[in-house]
C-alpha cells in the first residue's frame, strides 16, 4: 500500500492560496486547486500504519490511510468510494474543518504530518467535477416519515442517512436557505456556497424534502409535527453566544461575531439583508476572541475594508510548536495562524477586556489590561492597562447553548447542566422517537463531530423505527 | 499400565516417543548366543538415547527381538512336562497378564479359546522367570505378570500358521478389550510367531537382562538381534509401548500418523475375506487403540504383510523415498511409486525403521533421512546398525565397511540366502513384479488430458462479484493484503508484529469457520521442513477417487484423478463436472447451500441433505462428488466449506464409504492459505476457489495489481502462492507430502461446541467448548444480510477489514491509540494514573473481549491485606524478562536500550538469534551494562561462539517463536549492515536464513543433547527452551524436562515478529492461557514441574497478565511488544520493510536517528506492572509471589451471559487446578541432574589444568566410546571464558583420541585447541566450532578406501565460525550447514551439505549428495568431481559454479598438503601429486548474492585515460 519509503523521499507541501492582495479583494474561496502530482506526492508520504492513528482522530472514522493510498495510485473513483463510506460531505470537511487527523498522524510524531486535508478536498472535488457524486435513492420506502429540524451539517447528514435507510424525510429550516452554519456562519471564501447547493440537490434526487422558511415552535408547532411523523431528529445547534459583561458593552458598534458573519453572507449570496447594516468599512475593527469565527471575523473585516483589525485572546500565545503538555496524538496546544491572519491585523495574546467607552453612544475605545496565568486561572497585571481605538467590535467568544425558547420549551425534553439536550447512548432526548443531533446535544463543536453525530443518530432512529439497522 | 485417561488439559493422544535403534545380524546364518549378548551391548551403549522420569530407576523402556530360540524353549518345554513340534510348526511369544490371579486366569481363558477357535492346538504356558528386583519403583509398581504361550500349528503352511498366529492374537487382544476383565488394560501380547520373538519392558538397557532371566541362558540363540531404547515424553509406567512390536522399532516420529490410521480405518471397511476367511471379522480394527505411533505403524505394517507382500514391499509402500522430483530415477521405480499413491499415502515423518520377519532383517530411512543410522559389516559376516556409530566395537582390520543409511534409501540382509542386498536391488525387484506403468496409463486419468470445456462464466459485472464477495465476507484488507499480494509475487504476504485481535470466537465480526481453527506444528519430537531450499522432497500431488482393496494389487485400483497440485482454476472445475467416461466417471455435484433464514436449524438441514445426496451418488456408482456453493443465492446461504467437507468427509467415513470417492470443493469463501490447509486437512482433494479467481481477475483487470494486468497470469500466480503456503504449512508440521496431509487433521479447534466438533469434525483437538451450529448459523446470515441488503443502496466499497491494521470502524485491537498513547505518556511523564488508565483498557476490555483471560475475573478474598506486606516490586521484577528480539531485527539503539534497562532492575533481556557484540559483554564505567543476560541459540546459530555462551547466565534454545511457529527466518540483505554482519559473522548485504528446524534437534533425544552440549560449555547457564503453545504442548514439555531443560518457555500464538507470512501470525498456535495451563498440569502429573522454571510470554501487557499467568502454573514472564511500545513503538507493523517511523525494527541510519526510546521508559514500565501486581495480591491476601503460582482456583469465571459467544465458552478443563500427589512440588523446588560429572572433559580440564592458567602447551591421548559426548566443549568454556573470543595461541591444547567418539566431538572447541581422532565419530562433530582444529581420520589399520566410507555423522560443523577441520573419510547428511567462517576438508558427503552456509569454506574431495548449497549464502566449496555428476547434485537457486581461479587454486592446494599432513590422506595426496590435472575436476561453488557484494566492496581501479 502506499509508497513504502515516500515519507522519507517527499517533504509536506500544503495546498497554495491565491495572494493575499488578490484574495482580500473578493469573497471567492481562497485555496488554488492542487496538481495532482502534488497530491500523488503527499498521498505517498501516508505510511500506512499498522495503528492509523488518523482515523480514530478524525472523529468521522475517515479512512485516511485507505484513501491516501487510492490517491497516490491515482484511483480517485476508489478514494471517493472510500471518503463517502463514512462521510456524507468530504467536500466541507475538506475545507473547513481543522484536521484533527493530522495532528495525531504518526509521521508528525517526528516529522511533518501527511497533509490529509487537502487530499480530502481534492479528491472530493474532483469526484464531483468527473460526475461521479450522484444520488444513491434507497432500495424501497419503509413507509415511515422522519422529521429533521435543522439543517446544518448534523441534520443534514442524518437526513441523507435516514434516507437511504428507506424512510421519507423532511428536513425544516427556520431560515431562508438550507445549511445552518454552513452557510450563513462560514464565510464564502472559505466555503463556497455552491458547494452547498449541489449536495442539497443530490439530496432532493434521493427524495428529501426540504422546507425552508419554517420555524418548528413558531410556524408550528412540535405537537403538530410530532403528529406527522414517526420520529424527529433535533439538528438545531448551539446558537446562542456567549456575551461579555462588561461595561460599555451596550455601546452602539459591538456586535455579537455570528450577526456579522451572517449579514455579509447574505450579502454575497444576494439575499436581502434583515436590520441594520453591520459593516467594517473603514473601522477599527477589535475583533475579541482567537478562535475560528474570531478568524473569520478579520478576514471578513478585511474584505470589507477595515482601517485596522486587532484580535484579542485571553491565553498566553501559545508556542510555535506543540507544546509538551499536549503530546502526540493529542490536540496539541501549538500557534496556529490561519489564513485570515496571514491577511493581516495584529493579534494581542494574554488580554482581557475590562471596559468599552464611547462618545454619542458609539463605541470608540477598548480598555484592557494583560493576565499573567498560574495554575490555569488568569490574574491582572498590575500597572499594564492600557486602551485600543476601537469603533467596531466584534464578539467571537463561542456558544453557550441552543436556543430555550420555541421548540425546545414546546419540547419539553430533559438539557444537561449546560443547556443543551440531554441523549442517550442512541441520540434520544428524554422524549421518546425524539433524538437529537450535532452541538444542540454536545454544545459548541466541530462541522466533522456534527456529521458523526447525524449518522449515528440516523443509525439509531433507524433501529428505533425498524428493530434493526443496515446503517453504518 | 497404560497411559492415564484424559483430564484437564492432558490429553494421552499427544504422548511422543523417540529413542536409539540398532540391530546385529550374522550372515553366516548359525544362530548363536552372541548375538544375543551383541545386542544386548548395543542397547547398553544407546543408554543416553533413552531416559529416565522422576524415578531414575525407571526407564522409559527397552527391548530385544529374536528368532525364535528353538533349542532353549524345547528344553525348557520339556522341563514343564511338554514337548515341542519341531522348529516352525509352533508359535511362541510371552504375554503380559493382570497380576490379579483370577483376572490373570480370565484374559489366558479368552486366548485359549482363540487358540482353539482358530483350529490350532495349545501346547502349554510357561512362567517366565523375571527378577523384579532389577526394576525402579514405578516401573515395578506396574509390572505385569508374564508368562509364555506355546501353540501348536494345525495349518496347512508356514504362512498359513503365521496368519493364524496373527488372528488369534488380534481376536484375543480385541475380545479382552471389549469384556469386564478387572485391570484388562494390562493384557498385552508383545510377539506371537512362528519366527521371533521379543523380549521387551519398562526397562533401562541394563536391567534387561537382570530382569528377563532368559536372556543369560547359553542356549538363547539367535542369528539376529533388534534393539531399542525408549525415550518419552511422559512419566507414566506403559510397559507395552517399549519397544521393538512385532515387527520394526522405530527411532523418530509419524507426523500424519492420526490421517493415516483414520485412512487405514477407512480402507479396512473394503476388506474382504479373500485372504483372511472367515477370520476378517477378527482381525479388526487393524489399528490397536491406544498404541504410540509407532505402534500404530507396526500393526499396519504387520497387516499388510500378513494380507502377502514382504516387508520390503510394505515399508517402500509406507515409508516411500523421495521420488516425484527425483529426475534420475528409472521409470518403472517411478510407476512403482506412483501405482502405490493410488493405494496408500505415506507416513510421514522423521523415521529410522529397523525391521524384521525374523528372516530378512533391514532398516529404512524417511525421505528426509531425518534420522541416523550408522551402519558396519566385518570380515567375520557380522552387520550392524545402529543409531550411532561405536555400538559395538570391533579392531579397525576386523571391518570391511561401514555406511550410514541415506534418505529415503532401504538396506537389507537376507539371512537364508547369507547376503547384504543394497537399496537399488532390493528395489528394482520389487519394481518389476508387476507391469505399474501399463496399469497406471491404462487406468488413472490426469486433468490435462479431459477435454476443455466452456467454464461457467466469469462474473462479468463487477456488481455481481461484490455481491458474491459480501456473502463470503471479502474486505478490501484481505483484497489489498493478502490477495493482491500473491497474484502480484506468487507468494504470500509478509506482516509483523503478533496479532492482537479477537479469538474468532470473541469476536463481534462474523468469522469465516476457518479462523476458529489453528494449525499445529511441529516441536521438539519432531522438525519442520524448510519447503524451500529442501524442495526436493516436498510434493502436492494427490490422487483423487475411489479406492479398491488395500490387500490386493490389481491395475483397476489405479483409476483415479491425478492431480499435480490440489487448487482448481473454473477451467478445470468445468472439465472435471463432465468426467472421463473410460477412468473416472461423471462426478455428481452436490449443493452445498441451506435456507438461510432457518437459521441453525436449516444449517443442520442442509448439512444433512448433502450427505444425503452424496451417498446416493456413490450408490449410483459416482467416485467423485463436488461439493458447490455456487447455487447460493438472495434465500440460499453458502454451507462453510469447511464444514461441509468435514461433515461429508466423516459422514462417509463412518458409513464405511469414505474411500469409494474424491471430494472436489467448489467453494467462494476459501482464499487464503489457511483455508485451503484446512479444506485439504478434512478430505478435500481438490478445490476451486472460485470467488478468489474470480476477484483476482477483476483486480488484474481493473489496473489494481501494479505491474500486472494479465488476468490469467495473476491467477497462475495466486495458485503458485497458495500451493507454496501449503507446502510451508505442511513443512511446519515437517510433513513433505499432501497426499499424507489430505485428511490428517492437523488443527486445533478454539470455541466451537464438543457437539459440533464431535459430529462434523470428529477427532480434532478442541479443549475450549463453545458455539453451536445456531451462532454459525448467525455468523452466516450477518454475512447474507450485507451482500443482500433490503433497504439501503448497495455501498459500492468493501468492508474495510481490519483483522491486520486497525480500523476504528473495523475489529477490535488491543494495540489501539488508546492504549499506546496511555501507556506512552505514562513512562514518558511517570505518570502511573495514565498507566492506570493503560491496564484498565487492557484488562478489562470493557469493549468487548478480545482474550480469553478477559472472560475471568478473581475471587472476592475473605482477607485482603495491605499492599505494604506483600513483597517489594523490586523482588518481582527479577522474575521479569524481555523477549528474543535480535540485534538486526531491532536497531542497536532500541536493543541497549532494553539491555541497560532489564539489567539495572535485575531482570533479563535477551540478544535474540543475532548474537552480540563482544564490547557489550563489558560493563560501562557508569555501571550500566548492555550484555544479554540470556543468549539465545536458535537454528540459525547466527554469532554463538564459545565467548558468546560463556557470557550468559541463561541459555535459550529457541524451538519455536509464537507468530510463527514450525518455521525459519529471513532477514533480507537490506538489514545487514556491517556491524550487523559482524555480529552474525556473515557479510553486510547478503540474506541469512534461519532454516525452520535446529539441524540438530529432530527429537527429543537430539534436543538432550544440544542441552548437554550447551550446559557444557557453559556450567553455569541455565538452559531454557522456548516452545510456543498447542494442543499438547504439555507432553512436550514433559519431554523436554526429562531431556534437562533447567527453564520451559510457554510462548502464546499472537507474540510478535519481524517478519512472517500472515498465515503464520494469524492461524498458528493458540492462546498461551491454554499452553501454560496444559503445561503445568502435565508436568504435575508427571512429577517433572519441580525441576523446571516455567515461564511464559506473548502478548502479557499489565500486572493482570502476570498474575493470571501465575494463576495458571508459570513462575516467570517475557514481554516483548510491551517495552517496545514504552520505548516508541507505534505498531506501524512494518518491522519487515525496514522503514520503521520510530528508529526500532529498522536498520536505516536516517530513522535509527529518531529513536527517542530510554531505560527509564523500560523500567517504569516494569515497575508499574510489578505494583499491578502488588495490589491484586494485596487484594487476595498474598504476600510472596510464589503463593500465586497454580492457584487456578482464585480465578472465577465472569457473568459472560450477555456475550452471544463468550456465554458459551466452558472454562473448565483450563481452570482444572493440577493435580499433585503428595510431595509433587508445583514450583521449581530442585535442580535438574545434567550428569555432568561423567563428562572425559573433567578429565581433560584436569589434564590441561597448566595450560589453561599459564598457556604453557601440552599434549595428552585418550581412548574415547560413543558414550563419551560432547568431549571438548566444557574445556573449551573453560578457556573462553578466560581467553575470551580470541583464545589460546594454536597448537596450546592438543588431545589425540582413539576410538568411536560419542555425539558433539570437539563441538565449541576455542582457537588454540586442536584434536585430533583416530577411529570414527557420531554426529555433530565439531558444532558451533570457535577456532579450533579437528582431526578424525579412520585407524591406520583399516582397510577400506576412507572415502567410499562413512567416518563421520551427520551435521557436522553445525553453526561454525571459525576453526578447521580434517575428516579422512565420509561425512552424513547437512555437512558445514550455517557454516559461517570454519575451513575444512572432506572426502566425501552426504545430502545438503553447505546448506544455508554463510561464511567459510568446504573442500570436498569425493561425493556428495543432492542439494548441495540449498539456501547458501555465503562462503565458498570447493568439489571434485570425481564422476562428473555435481552439476546435478548441486543446487543452483543461490548459487553460480565456476572454475578454481588462481587464487582459489593456490589456497585449495594448501589446504590438501595441510589435510595430508594431519590425516596422511592418500587420495589427497595423489590430487596433490598430480595438482595441474587435478585442479582441473575441482568445481567452486559460489553464491550469487555473496559475490555481487564482494565484487561491490572491492576498491575500483582508477579508469585508465
Amino acid at each position: 500500500m502506499g509508497k513504502i519509503t515516500g515519507f522519507l523521499e517527499f517533504e509536506r507541501e500544503d495546498i497554495a492560496r491565491r495572494s493575499v492582495q488578490e484574495r482580500v479583494a473578493d469573497w471567492r474561496e481562497i485555496e488554488l486547486p492542487v496538481l495532482q502530482e502534488q497530491l500523488t506526492r503527499q498521498g505517498a508520504r501516508c505510511m500506512d500504519c499498522g495503528i492509523p492513528f488518523c482515523n480514530t482522530g478524525c472523529p468521522l472514522g475517515n479512512l485516511i490511510p485507505d484513501w491516501n493510498d487510492h490517491v497516490f495510485r491515482g484511483a480517485y473513483a476508489a478514494a471517493m468510494d472510500a471518503l463517502q463510506s463514512t462521510n456524507n460531505f468530504p467536500e466541507i470537511t475538506g475545507r473547513v474543518c481543522p484536521a484533527p487527523c493530522e495532528t495525531s498522524c504518526t509521521l508528525g510524531i517526528n516529522a511533518e504530518p501527511v497533509s490529509i486535508k487537502q487530499i480530502e478536498h481534492s479528491i472530493a472535488d474532483r469526484a464531483f467535477a468527473e460526475g461521479l457524486v450522484v444520488s444513491q435513492p434507497p432500495r424501497i420506502r419503509t413507509g415511515k416519515k422522519v422529521a429533521v429540524i435543522g439543517s446544518g451539517p448534523a441534520g443534514l447528514a442524518a437526513a441523507q442517512q435516514l434516507n437511504r435507510a428507506g424512510h421519507t424525510v423532511t428536513v425544516f429550516e427556520k431560515s431562508d436557505k438550507i445549511g445552518g452554519l454552513l452557510t450563513y456562519g462560514i464565510p464564502d471564501f472559505k466555503l463556497d456556497k455552491q458547494i452547498i447547493a449541489r449536495r442539497v440537490t443530490q439530496m432532493s434526487e434521493e427524495g428529501v424534502e426540504f422546507r425552508h422558511g419554517i420555524e418548528v415552535g413558531r410556524d408550528i408547532t412540535f405537537d403538530q409535527l410530532r403528529a406527522k411523523f414517526s420520529a424527529t431528529c433535533v439538528a438545531i445547534g448551539s446558537k446562542v453566544p456567549r456575551d461579555l459583561a462588561v461595561d460599555g458593552r451596550g455601546l452602539h458598534g459591538i456586535y455579537f461575531a455570528m450577526d456579522f458573519l451572517e449579514q455579509q453572507n447574505r450579502r454575497v449570496s444576494g439575499a436581502s439583508v434583515v436590520g441594520d447594516e453591520i459593516s467594517a468599512r473603514g473601522k477599527h475593527v477589535v475583533v475579541i476572541g482567537g478562535g475560528d469565527t474570531g478568524s473569520d471575523c478579520i478576514g471578513t473585516s478585511h474584505r470589507q475594508g477595515a482601517l485596522s483589525v486587532t484580535n484579542l485572546e485571553i491565553m498566553s500565545k501559545p508556542p510555535a510548536s506543540r507544546a509538551e503538555s499536549t503530546p502526540w496524538p493529542m490536540w496539541p496546544l501549538v500557534l496556529r495562524t490561519s489564513s485570515s491572519h496571514e491577511e493581516g491585523g495584529v493579534r494581542e495574546y494574554a488580554v482581557m477586556t475590562d471596559r468599552f467607552s464611547g462618545i454619542d453612544g458609539r463605541v470608540a475605545k477598548l480598555h484592557a489590561v494583560r493576565v499573567a496565568f498560574s495554575d490555569g486561572k488568569p490574574s491582572r497585571v498590575p500597572g499594564s492597562e492600557f486602551e485600543i481605538d476601537a469603533d467596531f467590535v466584534l464578539l467571537a467568544l463561542g456558544f453557550l447553548h441552543p436556543e430555550p425558547s420555541g421548540l425546545l420549551e414546546q419540547l419539553g425534553a430533559g438539557k444537561d447542566v449546560r443547556g443543551n439536550l440531554k441523549v442517550d447512548a442512541s441520540f434520544m432526548t428524554t422524549v421518546p422517537g425524539v433524538f437529537a443531533a450535532g452541538d444542540c446535544q454536545r454544545g459548541q463543536s466541530l462541522v466533522v463531530w456534527a456529521i458523526a453525530d447525524g449518522r449515528r443518530a440516523a443509525r439509531a432512529i433507524d433501529s428505533y423505527l425498524m428493530g434493526s439497522s443496515e446503517l453504518p | 499400565m497404560s497411559l492415564p485417561h484424559r483430564s484437564g488439559l492432558y490429553d494421552p493422544r499427544y504422548e511422543h516417543d523417540s529413542c536409539g535403534v540398532g540391530f546385529v545380524a550374522s550372515l553366516k546364518g548359525k544362530p548363536t548366543h552372541d548375538i544375543v549378548r551383541k545386542g544386548v551391548e548395543i542397547l547398553l551403549n544407546l543408554v543416553h538415547r533413552g531416559a529416565c522420569g522422576c524415578d531414575p530407576l525407571t526407564g522409559d523402556g527397552a527391548g530385544l527381538l529374536l528368532q525364535i530360540p528353538d533349542e532353549f524353549l524345547r528344553r525348557e518345554a520339556e522341563q514343564l512336562g511338554f514337548s515341542l513340534p519341531a522348529p516352525g510348526l509352533y508359535g511362541s511369544g510371552l504375554v503380559f497378564l493382570p497380576r490379579d490371579r483370577v483376572a490373570r486366569a480370565r484374559c489366558r481363558q479368552v486366548l485359549e479359546d482363540k487358540i482353539i477357535g482358530t483350529g490350532q492346538r495349545l501346547l502349554g504356558w510357561r512362567k517366565v522367570p523375571v527378577d523384579e528386583n532389577a526394576l525402579g519403583l514405578v516401573a515395578r509398581q506396574s509390572a505385569p505378570a508374564i508368562e509364555q504361550v506355546f501353540i501348536g500349528a494345525e495349518a496347512v503352511s508356514p504362512t498359513v500358521f503365521e496368519r493364524k498366529l496373527f488372528v488369534i492374537r488380534k481376536w484375543t487382544e480385541r475380545t479382552i478389550r471389549e469384556s469386564n476383565i478387572p485391570s484388562k488394560d494390562s493384557f498385552y501380547v508383545p510377539s506371537l510367531s512362528a519366527k521371533t520373538i521379543v523380549y521387551k519392558g519398562l526397562l533401562l538397557a541394563q536391567q534387561l537382562t537382570q530382569f528377563y532371566r532368559d536372556l543369560d541362558e547359553p542356549l538363547l540363540t539367535s542369528t539376529l538381534a533388534m534393539v531399542h531404547q525408549r525415550f518419552s515424553t511422559n512419566t507414566f509406567p506403559t510397559w507395552q509401548l517399549a519397544q521393538p512390536f512385532r515387527f520394526l522399532c522405530h527411532n523418530g516420529e509419524i507426523n500424519t500418523v492420526r490421517g493415516n490410521a483414520a485412512w487405514m480405518f477407512a480402507r479396512e471397511q473394503l476388506f474382504d475375506s479373500e485372504v483372511f476367511g472367515e477370520d476378517v471379522r477378527h482381525i479388526l480394527p487393524t489399528i490397536a487403540p491406544g498404541g504410540s505411533d509407532s505402534a500404530t505403524l507396526d500393526n499396519v505394517a504387520e497387516m499388510l504383510l500378513q494380507a502377502g507382500r514382504s516387508l520390503p514391499h510394505v515399508m517402500m509402500m509406507l515409508v516411500p523415498e523421495a521420488w516425484q522430483n527425483d529426475e534420475m530415477m528409472p521409470q518403472h521405480k517411478r510407476d512403482f511409486y506412483a501405482y502405490h499413491s493410488c493405494l496408500v499415502e505415506p507416513w510421514d515423518g522423521p523415521a529410522a525403521l529397523a525391521f524384521t520377519d525374523g528372516t530378512q532383517i533391514g532398516a529404512v530411512l524417511d525421505r528426509n533421512g531425518l534420522r541416523p543410522a550408522r551402519w558396519t559389516v566385518t570380515k567375520d559376516g557380522l552387520v550392524i546398525l545402529g543409531s550411532e556409530t561405536g555400538v559395538l566395537e570391533f579392531e579397525p582390520e576386523q571391518v570391511e565397511r561401514q555406511g550410514r543409511l541415506e534418505p529415503g534409501k532401504m538396506f537389507l540382509i537376507d539371512l537364508e540366502k547369507g547376503r547384504l542386498i543394497e537399496d537399488t536391488e532390493i528395489k528394482e525387484e520389487l519394481a518389476r513384479r508387476q507391469t505399474y506403468g501399463k496399469w497406471i496409463r491404462d487406468n488413472a486419468a490426469q486433468l490435462s488430458e479431459l477435454p476443455d470445456r466452456l467454464a461457467i462464466q466469469a462474473p462479468t459485472s463487477a456488481d455481481e462479484l461484490l455481491i458474491r464477495q459480501r456473502m463470503f465476507g471479502y474486505t478490501q484488507e484481505e483484497l489489498t493484503m493478502l490477495l493482491l499480494p500473491m497474484a502480484k509475487t506468487g507468494q504470500e504476504a509478509t506482516g509483523s508484529m503478533g496479532t492482537d485481535t479477537p479469538l474468532a470466537v470473541l469476536s463481534d465480526k462474523p468469522q469465516l469457520l476457518f479462523s476458529y481453527f489453528k494449525q499445529h506444528f511441529a516441536q521438539v519430537t519432531n522438525p519442520a521442513i524448510d519447503p524451500i531450499r529442501e524442495e526436493l522432497v516436498m510434493s502436492l500431488e494427490n490422487y483423487l477417487g475411489g479406492e479398491g482393496n488395500i490387500l490386493f494389487e490389481l491395475p483397476s485400483q489405479a483409476r483415479m484423478l491425478h492431480l499435480a497440485q490440489p487448487i482448481l482454476t473454473n477451467a478445470d472445475t468445468a472439465k472435471l463436472r463432465f468426467g472421463h467416461p473410460e477412468t473416472i466417471g461423471t462426478p455428481a455435484t452436490i449443493p452445498m447451500v441451506y435456507s438461510v433464514a432457518e437459521g441453525g436449524v436449516g444449517l443442520k438441514a442442509g448439512i444433512d441433505e448433502m450427505c444425503r445426496q452424496s451417498s446416493l451418488a456413490l450408490l449410483n456408482g459416482h467416485s467423485l462428488l463436488i461439493l458447490s456453493d455456487r447455487a447460493a443465492s438472495e434465500y440460499q446461504a453458502p454451507i462453510p466449506s469447511l464444514l461441509a467437507t468435514a461433515a461429508l468427509h466423516h459422514h462417509l467415513m463412518r458409513n464405511g464409504t469414505r474411500m469409494r470417492c474424491g471430494i472436489v470443493v467448489e467453494a467462494g469463501d476459501c482464499r487464503e492459505v489457511h483455508h485451503f490447509c484446512l479444506l485439504i486437512g478434512y478430505g478435500a482433494g481438490a478445490v476451486n476457489p472460485y470467488v478468489a479467481l474470480d476477484t483476482i481477475s477483476h483486480l488484474a483487470r481493473t489496473g489494481q495489481i501494479p505491474g500486472l494486468t494479465d488476468p490469467d497470469l495473476a491467477r497462475k500466480k495466486y495458485i503458485k502462492a497458495i500451493g507454496k503456503g501449503l507446502l510451508k504449512v505442511m513443512s511446519k508440521m515437517g510433513i513433505s507430502t499432501l497426499q499424507s496431509y489430505h485428511g490428517a487433521q492437523i488443527f486445533e479447534a478454539i470455541g466451537l461446541s464438543t457437539d459440533v466438533i464431535e459430529r462434523y469434525f470428529t477427532g480434532t483437538a478442541s479443549r475450549l467448548s463453545g458455539i453451536d451450529l445456531d451462532v454459525l448459523a448467525q455468523e452466516i446470515a450477518l454475512r447474507h444480510r450485507v451482500a443482500f441488503p433490503t433497504r439501503t443502496p448497495r455501498n459500492r466499497a468493501l468492508e474495510i477489514g481490519s483483522e491486520y491494521h486497525y480500523r476504528a470502524q473495523g475489529e477490535r485491537h488491543l494495540w489501539n491509540p488508546n492504549t499506546i498513547s496511555s501507556l506512552q505518556q505514562a513512562v514518558r511523564n511517570d505518570d502511573v494514573h495514565s498507566y492506570e488508565r493503560y491496564a484498565k483498557l487492557i484488562n478489562e476490555q470493557a469493549d468487548g473481549p478480545i482474550t480469553l483471560r478477559s472472560g475471568w475475573t478473581f475471587v472476592d478474598s475473605p482477607a485482603p491485606i495491605s499492599v505494604d506486606d506483600v513483597e517489594p516490586a523490586a523482588e518481582i521484577v527479577r522474575r521479569f524478562a524481555t523477549g528474543a528480539m535480535s540485534f538486526g531485527s531491532i536497531s542497536r539503539e532500541a536493543h541497549e536500550n532494553i539491555a541497560i534497562a532489564m539489567n539495572r532492575i535485575h531482570g533479563r533481556s535477551n540478544t535474540g538469534e543475532g548474537g552480540e557484540e563482544p564490547e557489550r559483554f563489558i560493563p560501562l564505567p557508569n555501571g550500566d551494562s548492555k550484555r544479554s543476560s540470556i543468549k539465545q541459540v536458535a537454528s540459525g546459530r547466527f554469532g554463538v561462539t564459545t565467548h558468546y555462551l560463556v557470557n550468559a547466565d541463561e541459555l535459550q534454545i529457541k524451538i519455536a517463536q509464537g507468530a510463527k511457529p514450525g518455521e525459519g527466518g529471513q532477514l533480507p540483505g537490506h538489514k545487514v549492515d556491517a556491524i550487523i554482519a559482524k555480529t552474525r559473522h556473515s557479510m553486510p548485504g547478503v540474506t541469512l536464513i534461519s532454516p525452520p528446524p535446529h539441524h540438530d534437534i529432530y527429537s527429543i533425544e537430539d534436543l538432550s543433547q544440544l542441552i548437554f552440549d550447551l550446559k557444557n560449555v557453559n556450567p553455569r547457564a541455565r538452559i531454557s527452551v522456548k516452545l510456543v503453545a498447542l494442543a499438547g504442548v504439555g507432553t512436550v514439555a514433559a519431554g523436554v524436562a526429562k531431556a534437562h531443560a533447567d527453564l520451559i518457555l510457554i510462548s502464546g500464538y499472537d507474540g510478535g515478529t519481524g517478519a512472517s507470512p500472515q498465515t503464520s501470525i494469524k492461524h498458528a498456535g493458540i492462546p498461551w492461557e491454554l499452553g501454560v495451563s496444559e503445561t503445568h498440569q502435565v508436568l504435575v502429573k508427571n512429577d517433572l514441574r519441580s525441576r523446571v522454571v516455567l515461564q511464559t510470554d506473548g502478548q502479557i501487557r499489565t500486572g493482570r497478565d502476570v498474575v493470571i499467568a501465575a494463576m495458571l502454573g508459570a513462575e516467570e514472564f517475557g514481554f516483548a511488544t510491551a517495552p517496545l511500545v514504552a520505548s516508541g513503538c507505534i505498531l506501524m507493523r512494518k518491522c519487515h520493510l525496514n522503514t520503521c517511523p520510530v528508529g526500532i525494527a529498522t536498520q536505516d541510519p536516517r530513522l535509527r536517528a529518531k529513536f527517542a526510546g530510554k531505560p527509564e521508559h523500560v523500567i517504569r514500565f516494569m515497575f508499574y506492572v510489578a505494583e499491578e501486581v502488588r495490589t491484586i495480591m494485596a487484594s487476595l491476601g498474598l504476600r510472596k509471589f510464589e503463593e500465586l503460582i497454580g492457584r487456578t482456583d482464585f480465578i472465577r469465571v465472569r457473568d459472560n451471559s450477555s456475550n452471544w459467544k463468550l456465554s458459551q465458552l466452558d472454562f473448565s478443563d483450563v481452570l482444572k487446578p493440577a493435580d499433585a500427589a503428595p510431595g509433587v512440588g508445583v514450583c521449581k523446588t530442585q535442580e535438574q541432574d545434567h550428569g555432568l560429572q561423567n563428562a572425559l572433559d573433567n578429565e581433560l580440564i584436569v589434564l590441561c589444568k597448566d595450560a589453561l592458567e599459564t598457556g604453557k602447551p601440552c599434549s595428552h591421548e585418550l581412548p574415547i566410546k560413543n558414550r563419551h559426548r560432547t568431549v571438548g566443549a566444557m574445556l573449551a568454556g573453560e578457556v573462553a571464558r578466560r581467553y575470551g573470543g580470541q583464545g589460546l595461541p594454536e597448537g596450546t591444547i592438543r588431545l589425540s583420541f582413539m576410538g568411536s567418539a560419542g555425539q558433539s566431538f570437539g563441538a565449541f572447541a576455542t582457537t588454540g585447541m586442536e584434536f585430533s581422532l583416530e577411529g570414527d565419530a557420531n554426529d555433530y562433530v565439531g558444532k558451533g566450532l570457535s577456532g579450533g582444529i579437528l582431526t578424525v581420520r579412520f585407524p591406520a589399520a583399516s582397510t577400506f578406501a576412507p572415502d567410499e566410507n562413512i567416518l563421520i555423522g551427520n551435521t557436522v560443523l553445525y553453526g561454525a565460525t571459525s576453526g578447521k577441520a580434517f575428516f579422512n573419510g565420509m561425512a552424513g547428511e547437512r555437512f558445514a550447514v550455517r557454516n559461517s567462517g570454519a575451513i575444512t576438508v572432506v572426502e566425501g558427503v552426504g545430502d545438503h551439505c553447505c546448506e544455508y552456509m554463510t561464511g567459510g569454506r568446504v573442500i570436498v574431495i569425493g561425493r556428495t549428495g543432492r542439494n548441495f548449497a540449498a539456501g547458501m549464502s555465503g562462503g565458498y566449496a570447493y568439489v571434485y568431481d570425481e564422476r562428473l555428476e555435481f552439476t546435478k547434485l548441486c543446487n543452483t537457486e543461490m548459487v553460480e559454479l565456476e572454475a578454481l581461479g588462481e587464487d582459489d587454486s593456490k589456497f585449495v592446494l594448501e589446504m590438501l598438503q595441510e589435510h595430508v599432513e594431519r590425516t596422511g590422506s592418500t587420495k589427497a595426496k595423489r590430487l596433490v601429486a598430480d595438482w595441474s590435472s587435478s585442479v582441473q575436476r575441482f568445481i567452486k561453488v559460489v553464491p550469487t548474492e555473496y559475490r555481487r557484494v564482494l565484487e561491490s566492496m572491492r576498491p575500483q581501479p582508477a579508469a585508465a585515460e
